[in-house]
């Protein structure tokens, strides 16, 4: 009898939601019967143009949907706009987007510089900034920025998750830091400190960091390897990750490696730095990699592949950045069919704030959404995954909430 | 005391290469009495044509030496269609004339190849024969800027065009007089420049990795080194990337910590600036009123 009661209790409650569903349409700028418009802004040129194919993978995306008959029978028009990872560029496309094309909402704006100089803007406008492409923790913050929410697992997420195994498996380890003296090096080593709590005094050696403008980090490797270290946190982008693998594993160094996540790419870290010098190293996973064999028959990577292969044929089918915004996009479109016909500003940021064990198939399984009023990280667990010579291969379960 | 000595050796091969660009400036100076921004972009430009020639098939040398070929041309190419027109302009506007070539080179290197690091292969054997603190290629780059730096000491003491080209740049009046072809003496200077700013690119290149910004933060250590050794000596320049790299690296890891490295390098240009403006080994500039 007792598992009667479910359905019943659950058509009680639409019964109860649905005055709202059916009540009047509800519009903001942006949103009509027809259409919803999305603001997007991307480096499609410049320095970081690797990523703009995130953007071009949304564009695709939503093409996607468009031929499906849309969300809720609305076409969704995507705006993105190339802002060079400049963020003056990205203030001006933002203000473009906002009071010239009167977006609905931003989504996915690249960058945490560009998102940085944009952050308070939104706020004050009450537009959202909704799922930005960056790791920074300070997108989670609804108290002060309630407009603005992220999307992957956060620096410091990562980084509690590595003491978490330091502690587990490597209790009387001594820690050497190596990382970049901005805002993301040091989301990263707060993680490391917060995850090891006390015993973060004793067992972290030595702390040394780089500058961007350095040419090489090799003088950093040698304090590390002289201090004792014999766990070796590596927080660098791709450049000087490269540069740090092999400047260790030329003097002989060889602590147990944790590479963040922003650069375990095969392509441009792994393989500059020599794939040799690579074995052992261990990071993070969320995403299904498209070139990891485990998933070559996955049907969700099958799927995605298909669509590649209509909606953006020149996009790369081994490039991860695809799968990450094919996913980011999934996440939207499952946030916009939730607002319903409800598309005013609010009730688009209350939705992505009431993500409940959302599932995109292109995370790896077990990986789950949640966000609430509180909390604005919608993924916060990943797998640990350590390269083999040849490719990263995951292992253990699940790490995180 | 095993730790400090491996700071010095590892500051040495940084030092190596902040020797061969400061060379290059010192080489630019010498047969034009300015200072090129450019410089590093050159080199960095230049690296990429060998890159494109290696990944095309041609062996290192032959690639190498075309590549130092065409920088050479790329150099007086330069000097007689960008640099020639604003001769006579105040410095003002051939700085900016320099940091405009310095963004266009960036901007058209990165739009042509992609901002992503790319490997560079070295001449030298993989297996250190230094032993493990230096790597075969680390030194043999502080070799090759060595002999750079003697071909460049008798080019300019030994034969008469050196001597030509350094009157064309200490008095180009006097210089004409007797003959000289001052004009072209500036072009070939930009061309030797360009030549050396190649040779030290594809010396670091394996180091630091290739890419369009490989040169940015070495520029500004390779000016501190052609401040401190004195700008209008190619000896002293050498002398002078060496010690900012072994300062560097025994000041960052021992005293000042690593956030304040490179302030290093801007102490040391202000310091020499204003205590002794020819640097260790530069001649004190006396001009007659």
């Amino acid at each position: 009898m007792k598992f009667k009661l479910v359905p019943i209790a659950a058509l009680l409650a639409a019964a109860l939601a649905s005055p709202t569903a059916l009540a009047q349409k509800k519009y903001d700028p942006g949103a009509s019967d027809s259409e919803i418009k999305i603001g997007n802004t991307n480096p499609y040129s410049g320095p970081a143009s690797a990523y703009g194919t995130i953007g071009k993978t949304i564009a695709a995306y939503f093409k996607m949907v468009n031929d499906q008959g849309g969300i809720n029978g609305r076409k969704v028009n995507f705006v993105t706009y190339d802002d060079g990872y400049s963020p003056p560029k990205t203030v001006e496309m933002a203000r473009k987007l906002v009071e010239q094309d009167q977006v609905l909402m931003l989504f996915q704006t690249l960058g945490t510089p560009p998102n940085t100089a944009i952050h308070k803007y939104m706020n004050t406008k009450k537009v959202p900034q909704s799922f930005v492409a960056t790791g920074a923790t300070k997108w989670n913050d609804p108290r002060n920025f309630p407009w603005t929410i992220g999307w992957q697992p956060n620096y410091q997420t990562e980084g509690r998750i590595y003491a978490a195994y330091i502690l587990k498996n490597k209790p009387n380890a001594k820690i050497g830091i190596l990382y970049q003296n901005d805002d993301y090096g040091k989301d990263y080593v707060k993680g490391m400190h917060d995850g090891l709590g006390d015993k973060a005094k004793t067992m972290i050696v030595k702390e040394v960091s780089y500058e961007v403008a350095d040419p090489t980090v090799d003088s950093q490797i040698v304090q590390l390897q002289a201090s004792g270290a014999d766990v070796f946190f590596n927080v660098t982008t791709p450049k000087f990750a490269a540069q740090a693998i092999r400047k260790a594993y030329d003097i002989g160094w060889k602590p147990m490696h944790f590479l963040n996540n922003v650069s375990v790419s095969l392509a441009t870290v792994l393989k500059p730095a020599g794939l040799e010098k690579s074995v052992g190293l261990i990071s993070t996973a969320y995403l299904k990699d498209p070139t990891d064999k485990e998933w070559t028959n996955d049907p969700a990577i099958k799927k995605w592949e298909a669509f590649m292969k209509k909606y953006y044929p020149e996009g790369s089918l081994l490039d991860p950045s695809n799968v990450y915004a094919y996913t980011v996009a999934s996440t939207l479109h499952e946030v916009l069919k939730q607002s319903g016909d409800n598309l005013t500003r609010d009730n688009v940021m209350k939705q992505a704030a009431n993500l409940k064990g959302f599932a995109v198939d292109t995370l790896i399984p077990g990986i789950k959404m949640n966000t609430d009023q509180g909390d604005y990280a919608p993924i916060e667990s990943v797998q640990l995954m350590k390269f083999s010579g040849t490719q990263w291969e995951r292992f253990g379960a699940v790490m995180g909430k | 005391m095993d730790a400090f000595f491996h700071q010095v050796i590892a500051g040495l091969a940084t030092g190596g290469i902040y020797a061969s660009l400061a060379l290059a400036l010192v080489m630019i100076y010498q047969a034009t009495h300015l200072i090129n921004f450019a410089q590093g972009e050159m080199a960095m430009f230049a690296t990429y044509i060998a890159w494109t020639l290696v990944e095309a098939g041609m062996p290192y040398w032959a690639a190498f030496f075309l590549t130092v070929a065409f920088a050479f041309v790329f150099g007086v190419v330069i000097e007689r269609i960008v640099i020639r027109p604003v001769e006579n302009a105040p410095v003002l506007a051939v700085v900016v004339v320099f940091i405009a070539l310095l963004v266009i080179l960036n901007s058209v290197t990165g739009w042509i190849y992609t901002y992503t690091i790319k490997t560079f292969p070295s001449p030298f054997p993989a297996e250190p024969i230094f032993g493990k603190y230096l790597t075969s290629h680390q030194g043999g780059a502080i070799a090759v800027t060595l002999v750079v730096l003697l071909l460049l000491f008798a080019f300019f003491r030994y034969t008469p065009l050196g001597l030509a080209m350094r009157a064309a740049a200490q008095n180009p009046e006097s210089s004409r007089l007797v003959g000289i072809r001052v004009g072209w003496m500036l072009a070939l200077g930009w061309g030797l420049a360009s030549a050396i700013g190649a040779v030290a690119g594809v010396m670091v290149a394996p180091i630091v990795y290739l890419d369009p910004n490989m040169m940015g933060g070495v520029l500004l250590y390779a000016f501190a080194a052609a401040l401190v050794g004195g700008v209008d000596s190619p000896g002293g320049a050498v002398f002078g990337g060496f010690l900012v790299g072994v300062l560097e690296n025994v000041l960052g890891a021992f005293v000042i910590g690593n956030e304040l490295k490179l302030a290093v390098a801007l102490v040391l240009i202000i310091g020499v600036l204003v205590v002794r403006p020819s640097g260790f080994f530069g001649k004190v500039l006396v001009t007659r009123v």
